[in-house]
C-alpha cells in the first residue's frame, strides 16, 4: 500500500509542474483516479452531437410556444419580465390546426427521451470537473462559468419539464417564468460551448467511425487514442485504465435503450396508437367509453362551476368593444344559427394532444350579431371562479378563422360539464388553455356597423 | 494574438463569445430579479449545476463499485459470465424511468394532478414497480440462459 502510494507520487509528479498541489489524492489526480477505459473525446463527442441537435430543437420549439401564447395580446402574457427577449413575437398562426400538437408534442417528447443523453454526457466529461490546477487562466475561468450556466440551465429546463407535465408546482416560483428564464441561461451557454467545441467534436467522431466501432465487444474495448497535442494530465482517457466491464457500443446501447424505453413509455399522450405500452406517460389513463371521453384539464368542480351557473337561465353575452352593442344569447338560439363541424385538436403545453370532432358557432358570425364584420380581437371569458386562465385574448386572425368555434356540442353530443358545457371555444393551433371552457362572455373588437 | 494567447490563454473567438455570454447571462438575471419568487429561480439553477456532480455522480459510482466484486470473485474461472450489466442495465432503466415520471411514482403533485384530470396518481408506482421488475427479472433470464450455453459449451470441450 504505502510502495503504491509511493508510486502515485512519483507518477504525478512526473506528470504535472503542479506537483505540490497535485500530492494531495483525490479526483483531481486525472490520471490515477479516473480509470473508466471508455471515457474519452470519442464517447463524449458521440453524445454531444445529438444534444447539438436536441438542444436547439428544444429551444426553438419552446420559443414557438410561448409565442403560441400570444403574449402581446392583452392577459395573455404567462410570464412576468421578459425585457428585450420579446422581440421575435408575431402572431400565433391558426394553419395547418396540428402545428402546436406537433411542436409542443416534440418539445415534450424529445425532452423526455434526451435525459437518459443528457446523463451519459454529463458522466463522460465528470473528470474535467476536477482538473488541476482548477484554473488555468483567464480563459479557463469565462469556460467555466459558461460551463456552469449550461449545466445549470440544462438540468433546471430538464427537472421544471418534468415536475411541470406531471403537475408538480413544488418548486414555488411561476414555471412559466423559471423555465422561460432557464432557456435563455441554457442557451446562452450552449452557443460558446458548442462553437468552441464543434472542431474537436468533429475531429473526434471522424477518428473512430461510428460503424466499425459498433462491432467491437467487450474483448476488444481499449481506451481511445490521445490526439497529438493533447495534454495527458487533462485528458478524458484514462492514463491507468481498468479492465473494461462494458464496451462502447454496450453503453450505447444502454443509453439509447433508455431513451428508446422512455419514448414508448411516455409518447401515448401525444400518439394515440401507443397508448396502450406507455404506462408512464401523465395522460394516457382512460376515461371510458363515449363521445366525452377524452383528457380534461381542469374539472368543473375545481373551476367552481356551479350548477346554477349552467341551468336553463344560462346566456352568453356579446359585446361589441367600440359601440357598446350587447346581445344575449341562449343555448338553443346557438344550436338554431349556421353550425360548423371540424376535426380540431386540444392541445396541452405538457404536451398531451387529442383530436376530436366539434361542432358549433364559428366565432366570426358571433361578431356579426353585434355588427362587427372584420373583428380585429376578441376577449373571452368564462364562468370560472378561479385559475390563471379564466380568460383569453385572441388575435384578429383567430376569431376571423373558419374553424374557429365556439362548440357546443363533440363527437356528435353536447359537451360534458367537464369540457365545458354550455360552450367553450376551440380554436385552430392554439395552446389548450387558450380553448376557454364554460364561457359565459366575448367581447369583440373591430369597426362596428 | 500570440500576446492575447500568452495573457488571456486563448484565440480571440473564446475571449469574444465568453464575454458575450456572460454579460447576457448577467443581463437575464437583472430582467428576471423583479420576477415574483426569482431568488428562488437563481438557487434552483445553481443547484440544477451541482446535483449531477455532486449527489448523482457519488450515488451511482458508489453503487457500480459495490456492484464490482460480483465478479472479482469470479475472475479466473473462464466459464463464468460477468454478471455486472445483468444489474447495470435494469438499474439503469429503472433510474431513468423513475427520473422522468418522479411526482407520478411518489404522488407527489396527487392534489394538482386531480384538480386537472379529476383522477388520481395511484396506479403509477405500482407500474414503475411492475417495470423495474420486469426489467431485472429479464435480465436474470437472459443471464441464466448466457450461464447454461456457457456450462453447455464447456460440456462439449
Amino acid at each position: 500500500m504505502v510502495r503504491r502510494v509511493g508510486e502515485a507520487l512519483v507518477m504525478n509528479t512526473r506528470l504535472s509542474q503542479n506537483s505540490r498541489l497535485q500530492r494531495i489524492p483525490g479526483p483531481h489526480e486525472m490520471s490515477r483516479f479516473w480509470r473508466s477505459p471508455i471515457r474519452g473525446p470519442w464517447l463524449t463527442s458521440v453524445f454531444g452531437i445529438v444534444l447539438l441537435v436536441g438542444i436547439p430543437v428544444e429551444f426553438l420549439t419552446g420559443v414557438v410556444s410561448w409565442a403560441a401564447y400570444d403574449p402581446r395580446l392583452h392577459g395573455n402574457d404567462v410570464t412576468t419580465h421578459h425585457g428585450i427577449l420579446s422581440v421575435f413575437l408575431f402572431d400565433w398562426v391558426t394553419s395547418p390546426s396540428w402545428i402546436y400538437r406537433v411542436s409542443q408534442g416534440t418539445h415534450v417528447l424529445l425532452g423526455l427521451v434526451l435525459v437518459p443523453v443528457l446523463l451519459a454526457k454529463l458522466w463522460s466529461v465528470i473528470p474535467r470537473l476536477f482538473a488541476w490546477p482548477p484554473l488555468r487562466s483567464i480563459a479557463h475561468l469565462l469556460e467555466r462559468a459558461s460551463l456552469l450556466l449550461l449545466v445549470g440551465g440544462a438540468i433546471f429546463e430538464f427537472v421544471t419539464g418534468i415536475m411541470n407535465i406531471d403537475y408538480d408546482y413544488s418548486f414555488g416560483f411561476s414555471f412559466y417564468d423559471g423555465h422561460f428564464f432557464g432557456a435563455w441561461v441554457l442557451i446562452a451557454g450552449f452557443v460558446v460551448h458548442a462553437t468552441l467545441k464543434f472542431p474537436r467534436m468533429w475531429a473526434s467522431l471522424r477518428s473512430r467511425p461510428l460503424h466499425r466501432e459498433l462491432q467491437v465487444g467487450l474483448s476488444g474495448t481499449a481506451p481511445e487514442v490521445p490526439e497529438p497535442g493533447d495534454d495527458p494530465a487533462n485528458s478524458l482517457i484514462a492514463a491507468n485504465p481498468a479492465a473494461p466491464t462494458i464496451s462502447r457500443r454496450g453503453v450505447l446501447g444502454l443509453v439509447g435503450g433508455s431513451s428508446l424505453a422512455v419514448f414508448f413509455l411516455t409518447s401515448g399522450q401525444s400518439i394515440r396508437s401507443l397508448q396502450g405500452i406507455s404506462v408512464l406517460s401523465p395522460r394516457t389513463q382512460s376515461y371510458g367509453r363515449g363521445p366525452n371521453a377524452f383528457q380534461v384539464n381542469r374539472t368543473a368542480v375545481a373551476a367552481g362551476i356551479r350548477p346554477v351557473d349552467i341551468a336553463e337561465a344560462w346566456a352568453l353575452t356579446l359585446i361589441a368593444e367600440s359601440s357598446g352593442r350587447n346581445v344575449s344569447l341562449t343555448r338553443d338560439q346557438l344550436l338554431n344559427m349556421q353550425l360548423v363541424t371540424a376535426d380540431l385538436p386540444i392541445a396541452c403545453v405538457e404536451g398531451w394532444s387529442v383530436q376530436e370532432r366539434w361542432t358549433g358557432v364559428p366565432l366570426r358570425l358571433l361578431a356579426e350579431q353585434v355588427g362587427i364584420r372584420h373583428p380585429t380581437g376578441a376577449r373571452v371569458e368564462s364562468l370560472e371562479r378561479n385559475g390563471a386562465f379564466s380568460s383569453a385574448s385572441l388575435s384578429g386572425h383567430q376569431v376571423r378563422a373558419p374553424e374557429s368555434l365556439l362548440a357546443l356540442k363533440v363527437n356528435g353530443a353536447d359537451l360534458s360539464l367537464d369540457h365545458g358545457y354550455p360552450a367553450r371555444n376551440i380554436i385552430p393551433a392554439a395552446p389548450g388553455v387558450h380553448n376557454t371552457k364554460w364561457v359565459n362572455r366575448i367581447t369583440f373588437s373591430g369597426v362596428a356597423t | 494574438m500570440s500576446w492575447l494567447r500568452r495573457r488571456y490563454g486563448d484565440g480571440p473567438l473564446h475571449l469574444v463569445l465568453s464575454t458575450a455570454c456572460l454579460a447576457f447571462a448577467g443581463y437575464l438575471v437583472w430582467t428576471v430579479l423583479p420576477a415574483p419568487n426569482s431568488v428562488r429561480i437563481l438557487v434552483w439553477i445553481a443547484a440544477a449545476a451541482a446535483i449531477h456532480d455532486v449527489v448523482l455522480w457519488p450515488l451511482y459510482t458508489v453503487l457500480d463499485r459495490i456492484l464490482r466484486p460480483t465478479d472479482r470473485s469470479r475472475r479466473g474461472r473462464h466459464t463464468s459470465v460477468p454478471l455486472i450489466n445483468h444489474i447495470r442495465v435494469p438499474a439503469v432503466l429503472s433510474a431513468v424511468t423513475l427520473l422522468i415520471s418522479f411526482p407520478l411514482v411518489l404522488r407527489h403533485s396527487e392534489p394538482a394532478y386531480h384538480t386537472a384530470s379529476g383522477l388520481t396518481e395511484q396506479p403509477y408506482l405500482g407500474r414503475w414497480l411492475l417495470l423495474t421488475g420486469s426489467a431485472f427479472a429479464a435480465s436474470a433470464v437472459i443471464y441464466l440462459a448466457r450461464l447454461l450455453r456457457t456450462r453447455r459449451s464447456r460440456v462439449t470441450q
